[in-house]
């Protein structure tokens, strides 16, 4: 049954995937992530679905039992924040390369290094470009509210089963940590074993009679088969970026500058949208949902009628580099950023923007 | 007696086990490795697991293990074979799950993983070979390479002072309050090989029957990396591994 | 209807529950809600505070850098925030160990002594509802019986016998105040 609740982007991760009907969670606390692990605990979801959940012994081993499970064709998620995100990429790349799906949650806090438990978005890079070793993409889902905590979890685990690729829900301490409504969906039941062989004929199941042995591995020592392999994964990259491009405007048909931002920040940035708006400002703001693949043909789309792009991130300038490739530099494009966890407020966002672009407050 | 006589079925004394692909193996001469395979596919077979059994192979000399055992395999990242087999058992607890792993998977890289999943007394079976080198990549030091032994990177003898003490992870395993079946064997001779079978095969019921986690090390030879012929290098495991790891039960607590 | 609400005081004080409890008791009349903490390692002691919007539209940004309503709570939070509430909003304190009062002329000021009712309640686990039932004495945000179910939906069921001694304190908080 459909349920409306207050809960944290966390929490609702946490229940969101219980009613998916996942098989297993492994994962390792740290903070501002630790609500998954502990409201999975809490829910005990292996008496009610028969979901596992396990606190591993570290990120290393709860990806590669993410690995594991996805091997074994079952619906399987890690969650984690940017320190244990980097710990994962090795495990990451093996998923990818293997061509599992599976599902990794980000909630991103600020480094470098052990760096600062306040919200940031500096894993950008890692998240949409790769993160481990290896030509590899992971679908990159940013969520901007409690709800689509919850609803990303759902087209993530759809996703990555369609194409048996990562993808990763590329979150921040804003909206890991803030509370909203959401509501839930109905509790799905869990896929059976028969169903999961049929659905899933590569995965290890036991090598029944009637079929060769699935081998679920990424080791290749032939350089040409290893480069047909490669193909392949480009290959599927490339439909991913025709088919799985997500994004969010708002304001932009009359837009004069455009605002592009991802997760909470976009809606501080809309909030400086809408106060621009009042004082006569034409601001519109994009927000990719999909990171990874990329709104660029929006975003140059919308750089044909716009006289200035505005990028904020809480990071040093990472989307940006997007940004510029998918407008080709037509238009001033700058960068507004905070690092250090510190989150800006709206009043600072439009100060940006007017100090990037002065001509505006004309 | 002509040819035909002799292979009549009734006469038939050994066959190869069904589960042994036809695949040429690419161990050295010598090598335990090809062996352990032989034991692992005639103990499947034998315990009608062929349906049931899903192998996780490591990085090191039995990376291609899934080329040779008929059964479901994966492919960990070197020394996560038993996070992997952990979740893989846990998600299917009607799968009989063994990792094969070498000294370096599973008592280096792979320590932290090996010892937690023994901690937690996951439904698995660790199959373990122990010769004291990394073959793979050309005979480097191993945690379990002797005081003294020369490899690539302890050309002189691995001294104590500057490489630590060999390790004895089974030993360790043994404390574990998760395992129930620690034991360490060798496959030099056929009485050994066929006590080596009775350990794995005891170790995969353990796996079936949820009693926790097994360990069976096999100490082993590696021809090559000790560069020694494959006789020689029986007769060094025998004289030198064996003192420091000397076979048997370590622990057991299943009941026959 | 829109009212942007920030919480703050000491940890352990019962900010961020305050918060919640008006986030779900706004969430079951019917509105959409933020509820936005300072999150870290502060506790018990340190300092804390809680965004909490209500709108009867979608809420954009869940950080402010102005304010409806401020509801603060010690010296330091009155510091940081009585800057920060919109020119004619409303500025909430508790007059317990303030030495410095509040000095702007174009806001509502309410000094409340809330601490003080609390002591003549005998539980101090109940100051941060006799506050919310000030709040809610000063601004009609959302009516009783949606706190009330607020509260039946924030605390564990083991806690339920302590709704009516919320209730209570609630009450108390109401009577120490008169609307804006």
């Amino acid at each position: 049954m459909e349920e409306t609740r207050l809960m944290k982007g966390n929490e609702a991760i946490a229940h969101a995937a219980i009613r998916y009907g996942a098989d297993g969670y492994f994962g390792y606390p740290i903070t501002p992530q630790s609500e998954v692990l502990e409201t999975l605990e809490e829910q005990m979801p292996w008496e009610t679905t028969g979901m596992v959940v396990l606190q591993a012994e570290s990120e290393v081993a709860a990806i590669n039992m993410v690995y594991g499970g996805a091997s074994c064709g079952k619906a399987v998620f890690t969650s984690s924040s940017s320190p244990g995100v980097s710990l994962k990429q090795e495990g990451i790349s093996y998923i990818a390369a293997a061509e599992l799906p599976a599902l990794i949650i980000n909630v991103m806090r600020g480094g470098p290094g052990l760096g600062t438990i306040q919200p940031s978005q500096a894993d950008y890079f890692q998240a949409t470009k790769g993160g481990g070793h290896g030509d590899y993409r992971l679908i990159t889902l940013a969520p901007s509210s409690v709800q689509e905590m919850a609803d990303f979890v759902f087209l993530g685990f759809d996703l990555a089963f369609k194409y048996r690729t990562p993808a990763i829900i590329l979150a921040d301490g804003i909206v890991g940590q803030m509370m909203e409504k959401v509501v839930l969906p109905p509790q799905r039941a869990r896929r059976t074993n028969e169903e999961v062989a049929r659905q899933c004929p590569w995965a290890v199941t036991g090598k029944p009679s009637f079929r060769d042995r699935n081998i679920v591995t990424t080791l290749e020592l032939e350089p040409a088969a290893m480069e047909v392999i490669n193909d392949r994964l480009q290959e599927k990259y490339r439909v991913i970026e025709e088919n799985e491009v997500r994004f969010q405007t708002y304001d932009i048909e009359d837009a004069d500058y455009l605002l592009v931002a991802f997760g909470s920040i976009a809606r501080i940035c809309q909030k400086a949208v809408e106060v621009a708006r009042s004082r006569g400002v034409k601001l519109g703001i994009l927000r990719p949902i999909t990171l990874w693949p990329f709104p660029s043909a929006e975003i140059e789309r919308i750089s044909s009628h716009v006289k200035g792009i505005l990028v904020v991130e809480l990071n040093a300038g990472q989307m940006i580099e997007d940004v510029r490739l998918a407008c080709h530099d037509r238009v001033p494009v700058y960068h507004f950023g905070r690092l250090g966890g510190i989150v800006p407020n709206p009043q600072e966002v439009l100060d940006a923007f007017f100090d990037r672009f002065p001509e505006a407050n004309s | 007696m002509d040819i035909n006589e002799i292979v009549k079925p009734e006469n038939k004394v050994y066959s190869r086990p069904k589960l042994l692909t036809d695949e040429t193996m690419h161990y050295c001469p010598g090598c335990s490795h090809g062996v352990v395979h032989k034991l692992i596919a005639e103990v499947v077979e034998e315990l009608g697991l062929e349906d049931k059994t899903v192998g996780i192979a490591p990085v090191g000399c039995a990376v291609f293990a899934y080329r040779y055992v008929d059964v479901d395999w994966i492919e960990a990242a070197h020394g996560r074979a038993p996070a992997i087999a952990t979740a893989v058992k846990r998600l299917r607890p009607d799968l009989m799950v063994f990792t094969y792993q070498g000294d370096g998977d599973l008592a280096a890289i792979g320590t932290c993983e090996s010892i937690h999943a023994a901690n937690r007394g996951e439904n698995i079976a660790i199959i373990f070979i122990n010769n004291g080198i990394y073959g793979m990549t050309g005979g480097q030091m191993a945690p379990t390479t002797l005081e003294g032994m020369k490899t690539s990177t302890t050309p002189y003898g691995r001294r104590v002072d500057l490489n630590g003490f060999p390790l004895k992870i089974s030993n360790i395993f043994a404390e574990l309050d998760g395992t129930c079946y620690v034991t360490r064997q060798a496959v030099h001779n056929p009485a050994c090989v066929r006590k080596t079978k009775n350990a794995i095969k005891k170790a995969f019921l353990n796996s079936m029957k949820g009693l926790g986690t097994s360990v069976v090390e096999v100490v082993s030879t590696c021809a090559s990396g000790w560069k020694m012929s494959p006789a020689d290098a029986n007769k060094w495991m025998v004289e030198n591994m064996f003192v420091k790891y000397p076979l048997g039960d370590i622990k057991n607590t299943t009941e026959e | 209807m829109k009212e942007e609400i920030v919480i703050a005081g000491f940890g352990g004080q019962g900010v961020l529950s305050m918060g919640k409890i008006l986030a779900y008791a706004a969430l079951m009349d019917g509105l959409e809600v933020t509820w936005m903490p300072a999150y870290g390692p502060e506790q018990r002691g340190g300092t804390a505070n809680v965004t909490v919007i209500l709108s009867d539209s979608p809420i954009s940004s869940p950080v402010l850098d102005s304010y409806d309503t401020v509801v603060a709570l010690n010296q330091q939070s009155l510091d940081k925030f009585e800057s920060h509430v919109k020119p004619g909003g409303t500025l909430i304190y508790d007059s317990y160990g303030i030495h410095r009062r509040p000095e702007r002329s174009d806001i509502k000021i309410h000094e409340v002594n809330a601490m003080e009712a609390t002591f003549g309640m005998g539980n101090s686990k109940t100051y941060n509802m006799v506050v919310l039932g000030a709040l809610l004495g000063i601004k009609e945000l959302v009516p009783m019986e949606a706190v009330i179910k607020g509260l039946k939906k924030t605390l564990p069921e083991r806690h339920h016998h302590l709704i009516a001694l919320n209730e209570a304190a609630i009450e108390r908080g109401m009577a120490l105040v008169k609307p804006d």
